[in-house]
């Protein structure tokens, strides 16, 4: 059985956790009405209740720090569903944490490209300033470390994350850094704005709640992002930019609160919106096809005879090939 | 072909995330056009401007609108066009390499508002959910509170801009599994369950959310809608191939001068794009690198000429997926770096089907004793094997994708693999090697 370092034999590769069930702590604090009102109001945004059961079990980890029985239990009765249901869905998320965690949770990305940037040298150097390996906690409680996949920050590779807020390109000493300062009751600043908080507090802004005094503040804490504007940059840079839009940007005043060199994709402000901005789209056509694709589109086109109903007939007849199967991230079958 | 930021031409301005910065460079202009249009003149339109997904696979963005079944005209609805419908957003970034719809979020989250409000209207639905990977904590908070300036000002709610349309949206966070990027597993985990897919057909445009017709759109697809409506299709297929036109963020990172996002048109060479990062890190040369995060077959130097659009990157044998853009050089290790992905398709395996979840666990056992200098001379051949037992028989494409790093780095770095093998293991090799992976990098 392999894993990687840092990792419980096992765990990585199987996602099992076999580890012993233990009783709540003593200084658990307990779920109260108010957690309760909380989860009713999450339930209320879902057209079916059932869709509540994810923020739900983060409002639980912001009272107590993991899915606690309790927790389950609450929201078991609150949703209608047994336990073992609730008990399933908590299982299966790496995000719900099974024992009580820190007061943090530090998170290292060792997937391949951190990997090979440095990330597997920080969770190594992390493990052994802590004393523990993934998914365990350090002995004074400050702290959970766990290795985590791909965070979808590979441009600020290689990164850290304390409660799932971004440490942009760490090294081994700044990461441990990092840690210290943590231990010592310290909350350095994430690169990406917002203040730290803690592993409780963002469980709720999770959930769908706000976890701070002055929640505009926090949303608007300027971060550093490099690597996010450095092709915008470039673009500037070289006066490159996407065509114009084709009503004309001569034809239009100038945005007075735009800043300077940010190039527009568009020369349309949207003053002349529908039929006009149609007819120029129709005449700036180069082509015959073009023509035609801009006129159907045009307001005063007429309805394409027959259109309505072979797109309904498409709809519950998919092609074999043509599966409309695929929008995200995750895995993906080419259609 | 020259930089064209569209979706990220805003992210440079200050505060770029309020409403009030977006509303003064043409923010929610394109809401009123569509508004005052009706739902199946802006299908149409959609569908003219070649729009394809951004989340990896690319199909059709009006044509998968337009499956949604709506009542005819005149006739009383039945079955699931008497359904409501739904329009869920997949911001579940995961795919590793993948990080363009977090940028976007942070940056620009009302394009992304913008463009669900319209795309709601064209399929007709009253109720929208924004599912957020739940790692994503920052993103998830700007984009928390745009939703909450979009309601405050009356783009969000009841009788939307005084047109008589309603809109609620849900941002929805996730808990941590890679598996709820695929749709039907994304559906699964917002209804409240395991994040396991589901069998199709029926798909989600007839039984999605809640058994109802659903239409769901990935982050940067959405955002990009704003733009066709604004433009028209003519101007966004000005960019990029007739077949897969528009402009693309393209996501560089690894071995590079200046990793980061770069928007171009779709068709865009790796050849230009690692001119525009700074090349790969000075004394160092391009080893291998993915067009599309690590579910899509690695590519090489002799394929820094490919145009990155759906078309050509299948046709040279691997996928356009999110256009993740990882690049490794020569003194990376590719059975390592496999062998970490690998780990990672492992870990992520939802457990639900067998050869995806036994496949995975034995793929990353013969890799890692590859790895460890004790792999044997018929290991090649069982990686192979194993590959071919889960490609195209698992449940869903995360079984697919785990065999795309394992058989393309067969195929272009054997070398490397067996330069891994003890002595005695090299010599008996011969030359029985099936090291043309059955079904992969097609």
């Amino acid at each position: 059985m392999s894993a990687l370092p840092g990792s419980i034999e096992g765990a990585l590769t199987t996602g099992l956790d076999d580890s012993p069930v233990l009783p709540a702590p003593a200084d658990l604090p307990p779920l109260t009405e108010q957690t309760r009102l909380e989860a009713r109001e999450i339930i209320a945004r879902y057209p079916v209740p059932r869709s509540a059961l994810l923020p739900m079990l983060h409002l639980v980890q912001s009272y107590q720090g993991y899915v606690s029985p309790e927790g389950v239990a609450l929201c078991a009765e609150e949703l209608g569903l047994t336990k073992a249901e609730v008990g399933a869905v908590a299982t299966f998320y790496t995000m719900y944490k099974r024992r009580p965690t820190g007061r943090h949770i530090v998170s290292v990305c060792t997937n391949t490209l951190c990997s090979v940037l440095g990330g597997q040298r920080i969770m190594d150097a992390l493990s052994a300033d802590l004393g523990v390996h993934h998914d365990e906690t350090a002995a004074d409680g400050s702290i959970t470390l766990e290795h985590a996949e791909c965070l979808a920050a590979c441009d600020y590779a290689p990164v850290v994350t304390v409660d799932y807020e971004f440490y942009d390109q760490q090294d081994v000493e700044s990461a441990r850094e990092l840690v210290a300062a943590l231990r010592r009751g310290e909350k350095p600043h994430p690169t990406r704005g917002a203040p730290l908080t803690d592993f409780r507090g963002v469980s709720r802004q999770l959930a769908g709640f706000n976890q701070y005094e002055d929640p505009r503040a926090a949303v608007d804490a300027p971060g550093n992002y490099e690597p996010t504007l450095i092709g915008l940059r470039l673009a500037e840079e070289r006066g490159e930019s996407a065509p114009a839009m084709t009503t004309g940007p001569e034809d239009q005043p100038a945005d007075a609160g735009e800043p300077r060199d940010t190039v527009r994709p568009s020369g349309d402000t949207g003053e002349t919106p529908g039929k006009e901005a149609a007819d120029a789209r129709v005449a700036a056509a180069d082509t015959p096809a073009e023509k035609a694709g801009a006129a159907g589109s045009h307001p005063d086109a007429p309805e394409p005879s027959g259109r309505s109903l072979a797109d309904s007939d498409d709809g519950t007849d998919t092609p074999a090939g043509s599966e409309p199967g695929t929008s995200g991230q995750g895995p993906q079958r080419e259609a | 072909m020259p930089l064209s930021p569209v979706l990220t031409y805003r992210w440079g301005a200050d505060q770029s995330w309020r409403l009030s910065t977006y509303e003064s460079m043409d923010g929610y202009a394109a809401l009123r056009t569509a508004l005052s249009m009706a739902p199946d003149e802006l299908v149409t339109m959609v569908k003219d401007s070649g729009l394809r997904g951004r989340g990896g696979a690319g199909f059709p963005t009006g044509m998968k609108w337009s499956f949604i079944p709506q009542p005819k005209p005149g006739e009383e609805p039945t079955g699931p066009a008497a359904l409501p419908k739904y329009l869920v957003v997949n911001a579940d970034e995961g795919e590793p390499g993948t990080c363009k719809d977090l940028p976007l979020m942070m940056a620009d989250p009302h394009s992304l508002i913008e463009g669900v409000i319209i795309s709601a209207y064209a399929i007709r639905s009253k109720f929208a959910a924004i599912y957020v990977r739940g790692e994503a904590v920052h993103a998830h908070r700007r984009l928390m509170a745009a939703v909450e300036e979009a309601y405050a000002a009356g783009y969000l709610g009841t009788d939307i801009l005084g047109t008589g349309y309603d809109l609620e949206l849900v941002v929805h966070a996730g808990a941590g599994a890679y598996i709820c990027g695929e749709e039907t597993a994304l559906l699964e985990s917002l209804e409240g369950y395991r994040g396991q897919p589901r069998l199709k057909p029926p798909f989600p445009a007839v039984a999605g959310l809640y058994g109802s017709p659903t239409v769901i759109n990935n982050v940067e697809t959405l955002a990009s809608v704003p733009f066709v409506v604004r433009g028209g299709p003519a101007w966004f297929k000005a960019m990029g191939p007739e077949k897969s036109p528009g402009p693309k963020i393209y996501s560089i990172s690894g071995r590079v001068v200046r990793p980061g996002q770069y928007e171009a048109p779709m068709g865009t060479t790796m050849r230009e794009l690692l001119e525009m990062a700074g090349g790969v890190r000075p004394g160092h040369e391009l080893k291998f690198w993915t067009p599309g995060g690590s579910s899509t077959p690695y590519f090489t130097a002799e394929h820094l000429d490919v145009p990155l659009d759906f078309d050509s990157v299948a046709a040279a044998g691997s996928m356009l997926g999110t256009t993740a853009l990882m690049v490794f050089d020569e003194t990376d290790s590719i059975v390592e770096a496999t062998l970490r992905f690998t780990q990672f398709y492992a870990h992520e395996s939802c457990g639900k089907c067998t050869p995806c979840r036994e496949g995975t666990y034995w793929l990353v056992q013969v890799l890692q004793r590859i790895v460890d200098g004790q792999g044997t001379a018929q290991d090649l051949d069982l990686l192979v094997d194993t590959c071919d037992n889960i490609l195209g028989r698992s449940f869903c494409a995360l079984g697919d994708g785990a065999t795309s790093c394992i058989s393309s780095s067969l195929k272009y770095f054997k070398d490397d693999y067996v330069a891994l093998l003890p002595p005695e293991e090299q010599a008996r090799l011969g030359r029985s090697l099936r090291l043309e992976p059955v079904g992969a990098a097609s």
